[in-house]
């Protein structure tokens, strides 16, 4: 039996909270029956972290941020993220839930394409957010945090492609976080038959650090041929606590989702990334790095279930540790009985820094079908001293060495990333994180 | 600036509590070419990598010294930054890091903030030097030394030398595993370094390369010290008689380190 739980909001103060915003009944209803379920519903349980003392249900419930709307009144830390004004082309930018900027090309929206936050959404797109809202790939249902989830939702992005349309430059939603706000963000793609799209997400903390929880989930769905490239590079301060969980729906025929995933929070963190490839052919690719500092604990769990013929999933995480951070590396390939030909492939490897940091890679086979291919490599392992001897010989101090061996080490997810601003931020981030 | 002068006096180099260097004594100055030849196993890489300081070895007793510098007292780069350089016998692989980006890095960390090579300039050095070494530009963005073959790590060893033009450099065995069309490419590109401001100390079992590089000084190592030094007639002397009659001269049967 779970004690007793209490939530900083309660079942009134959230239906007003929901009619505020002008939200459809059912998805005020659907608000209130998770808020209910989430009391009862267990904690998730990621694989070899312990998070029963994280802290995911005490937060501000205020996000005492106004809506913005001129480029300018951008924070510093946004602006670095998006470019210059002249150069943005699809931008939703959102400080604690709230949309402070938007721009969106006239041509896309010409074209049918929804690029707007989730709050728009529900009113003006209702029936196609009801149709995907954490139907297939995420339920409320599954476990206390995406009951919350699904009860608590205060912002996010929606994005339509209609069929055959492609769309080139990538849609870029920027996420800051600020104060004790308990952020409860949702992200919905959908793309149609034969589209083409990506997206970049940034998760960002500004302001001085108050405890916090971050509450994040997001959803793709492709119908056939779709090809979607998902980027995100997540960078939530120390004090926030972090449950984020990426869904992809591969249903069409021959569908293919890339994942370009940057793990760079400071503070404790549950990374799910879970790719279901449904369609026959569909093809799903996840890529993370990530880095562990201080004293944060975080465990980062990528699967690939395969449920179509001839499916191929690739998964490469690639991992840095240092100080007395502690991270869990989990690869999870499951083929289901009847995906003949699949194909699952699957590595980790994890650099040690520190001897007090502790990392952990967990490579794990499961497959219910004789007809498949599938393979793993998994290492933990520190920085070698002869490297280091022979970058030092060429007059490098140990710093300089070490940089260049990290990024060496981290240079084959990073160079594959699939999207090339994700890549950029990637690197920068990781040499603020690293020294 | 002054002739480089590398000096190393009664040197004792041990691994795992195993004493491979027993009293080694050498000096190289400027504008001199000093050979080091020797059986397998007698010592020639440990000294090399002493000096260097490879974190393997320990140091006993002796001392060394590049111009008034105790490299002992020095860590790995501070000993490259005074101007000493390794060409290692086996070079490590870095998988990740491109060898230019290498090249670039470690002749910046030679360089005062602000005062980096320019891209253009390092451009047309390594163009140069590489067509000098006749190294394929593809290596340039090839990972370093990941699945080079053994010559082709003994060139960028070299090329790495002439980009950074240390005052002293030991070559330890750059000569193995090279065709003689390569080995004749290595000699030139070391002997383009030759001037007062350059030292060299190059380790070899073989008289081959000394066709090509004349040395000043041949020295001979056994049971962890140098036993005999010459001209270049000595390595001569080596090609055709082998080592046994220098055994016999100075008394010893197993010319190994750690036999007696
Ligand atoms: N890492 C090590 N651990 C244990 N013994 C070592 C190590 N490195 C060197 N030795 C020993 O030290 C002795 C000298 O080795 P060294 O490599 O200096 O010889 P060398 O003269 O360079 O031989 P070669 O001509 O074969 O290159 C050898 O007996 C070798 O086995
Ligand atoms: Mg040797």
């Amino acid at each position: 039996m779970t004690a007793e739980v209490t939530f900083p909001i309660n079942k009134q103060q959230l239906e007003s909270f929901s009619n505020d915003r002008h939200e459809p009944k059912w998805f005020t209803d659907f608000r209130l029956s998770s808020l209910e379920q989430a009391v009862n519903l267990e904690m998730p349980k990621p694989d070899k972290t312990n998070i029963s003392k994280w802290n995911f249900t005490s937060f501000g419930i205020n996000a005492n941020t106004a809506a913005g709307t001129s480029f300018d009144s951008l924070s510093d830390s946004v602006k670095t993220l998006v470019g210059e004004e002249k150069d943005v082309q699809n931008l939703l930018a959102q400080k604690n839930g709230q949309t402070i900027y938007q721009a969106v090309n006239e041509d896309l929206t010409s074209k049918g394409v929804i690029f707007t936050d989730i709050a728009t959404a529900l009113n003006d797109h209702e029936e196609l957010v009801k149709k995907f809202y954490m139907q297939d790939a995420v339920s409320a249902n599954e476990h206390r945090l995406t009951a919350l989830h699904a009860a608590l939702v205060n912002g996010g992005t929606f994005i339509y492609v209609p069929k055959d349309v492609e769309i080139e430059a990538p849609l870029q939603a920027v996420y800051a976080h600020e104060g004790d706000f308990g952020l409860f963000n949702h992200v919905l793609i959908v793309a149609e038959a034969n589209s083409k799209l990506t997206y970049v997400e940034n998760y960002i903390s500004e302001g001085s650090g108050s405890e916090a929880v971050a509450n994040l989930v997001a959803e793709v769905y492709l119908d056939e041929g779709a090809k979607v490239s998902f980027g995100a590079v997540d960078n939530l301060a120390e004090t926030v606590t972090t449950y984020t969980n990426r869904r992809g729906q591969v249903n069409g025929r021959d569908a293919q989702l890339y994942w370009s995933l940057g793990q760079m929070n400071d503070g404790n963190t549950v990374s799910e990334n879970t790719t279901y490839l449904m369609g026959e052919g569909s093809y799903g690719d996840a890529k993370t790095v990530s880095i562990g500092r201080g004293q944060q604990s975080q465990n980062f769990t990528t699967n690939i279930v395969h449920y179509g013929k001839n499916s191929d999933g690739q998964i490469l995480k690639h991992g840095v540790m240092k100080d007395r951070a502690t991270s869990i590396f989990n690869g999870v390939t499951k083929i289901i009985n009847g995906a003949t030909k699949a194909n699952g492939e699957q590595t980790e490897r994890v650099l040690m820094l520190s001897d007090k940091a502790r990392g952990d890679a967990n490579p794990i086979l499961l497959i219910d079908e004789d007809d498949v291919t599938a393979g793993h490599a998994a290492s933990v392992g520190n920085i070698d001293p002869l490297q280091m001897f022979y970058l030092m010989s060429r007059g490098m101090n140990r710093t300089e060495a070490e940089r260049l061996i990290i990024h060496g080490f981290l240079a084959p997810v990073v160079d594959a990333l699939a999207i090339e601003t994700v890549k950029n931020q990637v690197f920068h981030v990781i040499e603020r994180k690293v020294y | 600036m002054t002739k480089p002068n590398l000096s190393v006096k009664d040197l004792h180099v041990s691994i795992e509590e195993k004493e491979i260097l027993k009293g080694l004594n050498i000096e190289v100055n400027g504008g001199e070419i000093h050979a080091v030849m020797g059986p397998n196993g007698t010592g020639k890489s440990t000294l090399a990598s002493a000096l260097m300081g490879h974190p393997s070895f320990e140091i006993e007793k002796g001392e060394a010294y590049l111009d008034n510098n105790n490299l002992f007292d020095m860590e790995v780069d501070e000993r490259a930054q005074a101007g000493l350089f390794l060409a290692m016998q086996y070079p490590s692989e870095i998988s990740g890091v491109t060898n230019s980006d290498f090249i670039r890095s470690a002749m910046n960390a030679q360089r005062e903030e602000g005062d980096e090579v320019s891209l253009m300039k390092f451009i047309r050095q390594m163009d140069e030097k590489m067509d000098m070494l006749e190294i394929d530009q593809s290596f340039q963005h090839r990972y370093l030394n990941e699945g080079f073959s053994g010559g082709e790590k003994k060139r960028n060893e070299i090329l790495q030398l002439m980009m950074l033009q240390p005052r002293m450099a030991i070559l330890d065995e750059i000569d193995s595993g090279l065709d003689i069309d390569a080995l004749k490419v290595v000699a030139k590109g070391v002997n383009s370094l030759r001037s007062e401001d350059f030292g060299c100390l190059i380790i070899t079992h073989y008289q081959r390369l000394l066709n090509y590089i004349t040395p000043d000084y041949v020295h001979v190592m056994m049971q962890g010290r140098i036993v005999k030094s010459g001209g270049p007639e000595l390595a001569q002397k080596l090609e055709e008689h082998g080592y046994d009659w220098i055994k016999e001269e100075i008394g010893i049967e197993d010319e190994t380190v750690g036999k007696e």
